[in-house]
């Protein structure tokens, strides 16, 4: 038991630790750090705004989302529809392993075949079609080769897909096999039956898996450091560089050793991290709870099962 | 009371419109299957064909040589890694399955419900936190970058997973286990090390395994406390090389023959953590069995 | 007059056979109850009714259910279509749980196509009285179904079911979950609704199906012992077996 209350020792001096090291950067820079959008880490001229960071880590993840969670709820629901086993245990199989792929191995990937492959012939196309369209064309202006924001949240996409689906699944198993019957009694295509009975009772637990998914997009660090092309600009286009929080705590901490602004301020960056993928946790635990406690009754074997497959993320 | 209702018209067959909706429905959950897979595939073959070619004894019998002289390897960051996850291997299996024990076998309390949340929480926690955590703690304190502090890192991921995955597998055991053990007059500890754990063995096996896949593939927390290094290190408390660190440092270069060398690290990587990923699913497949 | 003509119908789930050789007439406008031991197959052969059975993995079906002058398992009939003729009820209740208690109640004549808001409130309220349950949720129509205690979710239920008009309903132990008073409406209800619709009631509890049925089944390992008038089947049954099970000597 002392063992496991360590656990708990340990996540309280996590938070101090950077809390502690953060501060000194939050009391010199206050309300800038957050808005500011200069990052100069050269002593003499320091200062520290680190809404580029901030700003490519909420877009890249919100890229992330939008391609993410079609294809997981869509994948989810095959998986529940399917009714062979021959498809279905291997598919699931398929998506659990796209997990299980090092960070470092997607980042390698997309470096050298994502990017070139977007560089060369995805984003001159989308800018010269959905380029063209006033106002949202600027989001698709394509202005030369390296890495962008936009390659970063595909490659986002393809590494939170497979937790979406999961949990997704998850939680469509339980309510489908409530409701399925109901529906399908009245006389209702199978496409009515998951419209009617499923998707809004799994409606709660589906954003939850989303949040999850979103969790996991704010904190990936180094797939999305050698994708992004690291640039501390803010732009319209998404085909431009861009920065996000972990990535320059990676690309930065060598230099910032020594007690300094500099260090307070990455820790700080850190803090905030964490701070943020907490809340998505909880928040997205309470939100799955939400589509269990629809249901009622019996079901708190299977909320177990759902927030378990939580904790293998 | 309300006026008579006329009867409603009984169509014979659904109305066109329906089942076209339906139609679609099916084919783009067809489709999402389809999207799903693509890059899982796509990321596999070009691992597996560039890697291979990078694979060669070379690549785990030398060191790290400067681009230009043919023949360099990684052989101090495979070394690096083992002794890395090994160090994270002996401080966070004890602790972990330790967890697990007490949050299955003791688990009904406030304090068990606190563990829980806590291992909860890190279990979502981005690993470049975990990394700057002990960065920030032991690499400052210590005053230099070690493999020690990687080992410290990699536990402070490990070790909820651990926790989580010993706990699921030792719920599986059945209550009458436990129960016959108490009623023969053994203490509460004698239970589980002489029935609870026997039985579930090969589970708690996979947990480390799942743990270990985790931490063997992680780059961002290793080079916040490693550091790296271009020579074999044995020593635990000097800068020390991993495979995914190496990785990325090569895929980042402008040579060539680095970068080649970065594909084959990166698909030991990914042999590693498939063969550790699948061999424990299977274990558990079987455990199950043996638990109906 | 048969409303349902099932001829030779047998059913498995997967390799294990769980239906052999039915034959059965199910009577227009009447009541009829399936009644036999646990596992005798009473409710896989209600469900080949609908054709809900063949929804479950593996399962499948050989044989005959003509209604209306057409076997349901010809290859050319959509068992959506079915479903909407013959409905269901079944053992527990379960409302959507996101729908109000008149979105619930006219949730399938949704499917059938726009209809505009007042006539859905009419054939709500219709269904509702039908179903012995509109004057206790007529205010509160808003409220969401899972508010609803047990005995009235499932009337809620059969409000659904009876919102599509449907020619025959179907029940799978419709009040083995409810206590006894719910019970007791349930039973007076399908007096009332048998003569509008035919009823086909699957149910454990032998005086139930005294009670409430004009005809009675009885099964034993997925086979038809006895087929025949309440009154008869619980008075003087031809088969030894069904005078055993009748009078308690087993099951």
């Amino acid at each position: 038991m002392v063992v496991s209350v360590g656990l708990v020792v340990m996540l309280a001096l996590l938070l101090w630790v950077l809390a502690d090291g953060g501060w000194r950067a939050i009391r010199e820079f206050g309300l800038h750090f957050i808005i500011g959008r200069d990052w100069n880490p050269v002593s003499g001229r320091e200062s520290y705004g680190a809404l580029p960071f901030i700003f490519g880590t909420a877009v890249t993840s919100l890229i992330a989302m939008v391609l993410a969670m079609p294809i997981g709820v869509g994948v989810a629901l095959f998986l529940n529809e399917s009714g062979s086993a021959w498809i279905k245990n291997p598919l699931a199989v398929l998506v659990d392993l796209l997990a299980a792929i090092p960070s470092v191995v997607y980042g390698i990937w997309g470096l050298f075949v994502l990017v070139p492959l977007f560089d060369h012939t995805v984003q001159p196309w989308m800018s010269a079609s959905i380029g063209k369209v006033p106002i949202i064309g600027d989001l698709f202006t394509f202005n030369g080769p390296g890495g962008d924001i936009f390659t970063a949240g595909v490659i986002l996409a393809i590494m939170i897909l497979p937790i979406v689906t999961a949990v997704t699944r998850e939680v469509v198993s339980v309510v489908s096999s409530e409701t399925r019957e109901g529906a399908m009694a009245l006389g209702a295509t199978r496409y009515e039956t998951i419209r009617l009975g499923v998707l809004p009772t799994a409606r709660p637990g589906i954003i939850g898996a989303g949040m999850l998914g979103l969790g996991r997009a704010l904190g990936e660090t180094i797939a999305v450091a050698l994708v992004i092309g690291n640039s501390t600009r803010i732009t319209a286009s998404l085909f431009n560089p861009g920065y996000t929080i972990p990535a320059v705590i990676a690309n930065e901490f060598r230099e910032a050793t020594s007690a300094g602004v500099h260090r307070s301020a990455l820790l700080f960056l850190a803090l905030l991290l964490v701070l943020i993928a907490l809340g998505m946790a909880t928040v997205s635990r309470l939100l799955v709870r939400r589509t269990t406690r629809l249901l009622g009754g019996d079901v708190a074997a299977q909320e177990e099962a759902a927030t378990s497959t939580l904790g293998m993320a | 009371m309300s006026a008579t209702v006329p009867a409603i018209e009984v169509p014979r067959t659904i109305s066109s419109q329906r089942r076209t909706k339906d139609r679609i429905f099916s084919i783009a959950l067809w489709a999402s299957v389809v999207i799903a897979l693509i890059p899982l595939l796509l990321i596999v073959y070009r691992v597996v064909r560039l890697g291979l070619a990078a694979v060669s004894v070379s690549l785990f019998a030398h060191t790290a040589l400067p681009a230009n002289m043919a023949g360099g390897g990684m052989k101090q960051a495979f070394l690096g890694t083992a002794m890395i996850v090994g160090i994270a291997i002996v401080i966070s299996v004890p602790l972990g399955v330790l967890t697990g024990i007490y949050l299955s076998e003791y688990g009904s309390g406030r304090i068990a419900s606190v563990v829980r949340f806590t291992a909860e929480i890190l279990l979502s926690i981005p690993s470049i936190v975990a990394g700057a955590f002990i960065w920030a703690l032991v690499v400052v304190a210590l005053g230099s970058f070690s493999g020690l502090a990687a080992g410290v890192a990699l536990t402070v991921i490990m070790w909820p997973i651990m926790a989580r995955a010993t706990e699921e597998v030792l719920r599986l055991v059945p209550t009458e286990l436990r129960e016959g053990g108490l009623a023969l007059g053994y203490p509460r500890w004698r239970v589980i090390m002489r029935v609870v754990l026997p039985t579930a063995g090969a589970g708690v096996l996979t947990a480390i395994m799942l743990a270990v896949a985790r931490g063997l593939g992680e780059t961002a927390p290793v080079l916040l406390t490693a550091l790296g290094n271009d020579f074999v290190n044995t020593n635990p408390m000097k800068p020390t090389d991993a495979v995914p660190l190496r990785v990325y440092n090569y895929v980042q270069s402008a040579y060539p023959a680095w970068r080649a060398l970065a594909w084959g690290g990166a698909l030991m990587l990914l042999l590693g953590v498939l063969v550790l990923s699948v061999t424990a699913r299977m274990l558990s497949i079987r455990q199950q069995r043996r638990m109906r | 007059m048969r409303e349902i003509d099932v001829s030779s119908l047998s059913a498995w789930f997967g390799s294990k056979q769980v239906l052999h050789d039915i034959n059965l007439g199910i009577e227009r406008s009447a009541a009829t109850a399936i009644i036999g031991p646990s596992g005798c197959g009473k409710s896989t052969l209600i469900r080949c009714l609908n054709r809900m059975h063949e929804e479950v993995r593996g399962a499948r079906v050989e044989g005959k259910v003509l209604f209306d002058g057409e076997d349901i398992y010809d290859p050319r009939v959509d068992p959506v279509v079915i479903r909407r003729r013959i409905g269901m009820v079944f053992q527990k209740p379960n409302p959507f749980p996101t729908m109000s208690i008149l979105e619930n109640t006219v949730a399938g004549l949704k499917l059938l196509g726009r209809l505009p808001k007042a006539e859905l409130q009419a054939r709500g309220e219709k269904a509702l009285r039908a179903a012995g349950l509109w004057d206790e949720v007529k205010d509160r129509l808003g409220d969401p179904g899972g508010r609803l205690s047990g005995g009235q979710q499932q009337r809620l239920c059969i409000a659904r079911a009876l919102a599509v008009e449907p020619d025959v309903l179907l029940m799978d132990e419709p009040a083995s979950a409810l206590d006894p008073s719910s019970t007791l409406r349930i039973e007076e209800l399908v007096t009332e609704l048998k003569d509008r619709y035919t009823v086909v009631i699957v149910t454990h509890n032998m005086q139930q199906a005294a009670r409430v049925a004009d005809w009675t089944l009885f099964m034993l390992y997925g086979e038809v012992v006895e087929f025949g008038p309440t009154s008869r089947i619980f008075t003087t049954p031809e088969d030894k077996r069904t005078e055993d099970y009748v009078t308690g000597r087993f099951g």
